[in-house]
């Protein structure tokens, strides 16, 4: 049982720090400062998040292990966060391109965290909504002007949408834990957010002039730890000073 | 959620209006209605806060300025976070937000507002050196997680707007 849900708030937290991390990559490289400035911004928050649902999530299985210990120390296979979220930072239109994607799944999916039967969550959920709709508003932004632009930022925009499309099925794809979870009252049930995704998806693409991909192929296997290359060079990163220096501290 | 949801001893009110937000520190964190509980319990006081955001680092630092102010008036003290009810800018008092446009923070407006702002561009932020509501946005995120950038198309000044949550 607890096992579980400490599994359940993995898939939570995963994505939103494995996309922090991203994001962070750009402090000091952003295209213009106010530009690298929010991205930094929308890291920090997704942090604060990623930190309240570890320290829940530490507190559950209760077996020593530490919020840091959570975030730091799994190895690859162990880190359960979609294929999307790994993806790297290429160019500015890429980036923005993933957050838009990913933003809009997150904002409908906290919607539904929000009414989880466990009140933790809930109370992260409740909290995450109102800074995950600053970021939902400056992606959207993005993809808009970019994607409404110049002839070389429409087309940066659209081949970065047509590049990431393939991994944006698997948000909605439920593992067993999941669904267990969802029977609890607990977690969300992702598969009736879909349709509602790819409609808010849609109707902004063609507000910016973009085209939503046909493609029917879709990428999976995040959620079960199976990741594409990018997520170990991510985590050699992210991991440096602890594997270096084995509980060292600020 | 107003602010009577409170809950502070009165002889603890003085004592917490002295620590301030390290990032404003014109705020004290009475005033940006950071403080939720604060009751006494025999010799312990114990505390609850809330987070602007969730990422803002001046937590940890606001959590241990607190525990030295009480120390130093003769309590120990607990400081415990909490997520629920989440912290909005309504919480901010009348007198926090006379400091923090003294200080050169315009004060966030009301959500519809504040929308419309930093969506639409619409002209309701007042410049904090000229008064002058001709401003722009520059940017929806600025020096810390709960600032976006404006700019005075009057005076030119660049001032940050303290965004509604």
């Amino acid at each position: 049982m607890k096992e579980n849900l400490y599994k359940y708030i993995l898939g939570i937290a995963d994505n939103s720090l494995i996309l922090g991390q991203r994001l962070g990559e750009l402090c000091g490289h952003g295209p213009s400062l106010e530009t690298d400035i929010a991205c930094t911004n929308i890291s920090l928050d997704l942090f604060g998040q990623v930190r309240s649902y570890y320290q829940y999530a530490a507190k559950i299985i209760g077996d020593g292990r530490s919020e840091d210990d959570i975030a730091m120390l799994r190895k690859e296979r162990e880190y359960v966060n979609v294929l999307l979220v790994e993806q790297p930072n290429r160019d500015f239109a890429y980036t923005m391109a993933r957050q838009f994607l990913f933003d809009v799944y997150h904002l409908l999916f906290l919607n539904e965290l929000q009414k989880s039967k466990d009140v933790t969550l809930s109370a992260i959920a409740a909290k995450s909504i109102k800074e995950v709709s600053y970021h939902q508003r400056f992606s959207s932004d993005w993809v808009k002007r970019l994607g409404d632009g110049t002839e070389e930022s429409h087309q940066k925009m659209q081949s970065a949408i047509d590049g990431l499309w393939t991994y944006t099925d698997e948000l909605f794809h439920q593992t067993d834990i999941d669904k267990i979870i969802v029977s609890e009252a607990i977690g969300v049930d992702v598969t009736q957010l879909k349709e509602t995704y790819y409609n808010l998806v849609s109707e902004l693409l063609q507000e910016a002039s973009l085209s939503t991909p046909e493609s029917k192929w879709f990428q999976k296997g995040g959620k079960q730890g199976i990741h594409t290359e990018h997520l170990g060079y991510l985590l050699s990163d992210l991991q440096y000073m602890q594997r270096t220096y084995p509980n060292m501290e600020w | 959620m107003t602010m009577t949801e409170q809950n502070i001893d009165k002889e603890l009110i003085p004592i917490l209006e002295q620590v301030s937000d390290p990032e404003i520190p014109v705020l004290s964190i009475m005033e940006m209605g950071v403080v939720r509980t604060a009751v006494i319990e025999n010799t312990l006081v114990k505390v609850q806060i809330t987070p602007t955001y969730s990422g803002c680092p001046a937590m940890d630092v606001i959590g241990e300025d607190i525990q030295k102010a009480l120390l130093d008036a003769g309590y120990q003290s607990e400081i415990e976070l909490i997520l629920s009810p989440a912290w909005t800018t309504d919480w901010i008092t009348p007198k926090g937000r006379k400091a923090l446009e003294e200080y050169g923070i315009a004060a966030p407006l009301d959500a519809e507002a504040d929308k419309s702002v930093l969506l639409e561009g619409q002209k309701l932020v007042k410049c904090t050196n000229c008064n002058s509501t001709n401003t722009r946005l520059v940017s929806q995120f600025g020096s810390t997680a709960c600032k976006a950038q404006f700019q005075c198309n009057d005076c030119q000044e660049p001032f940050d707007y303290f965004k509604c949550l």
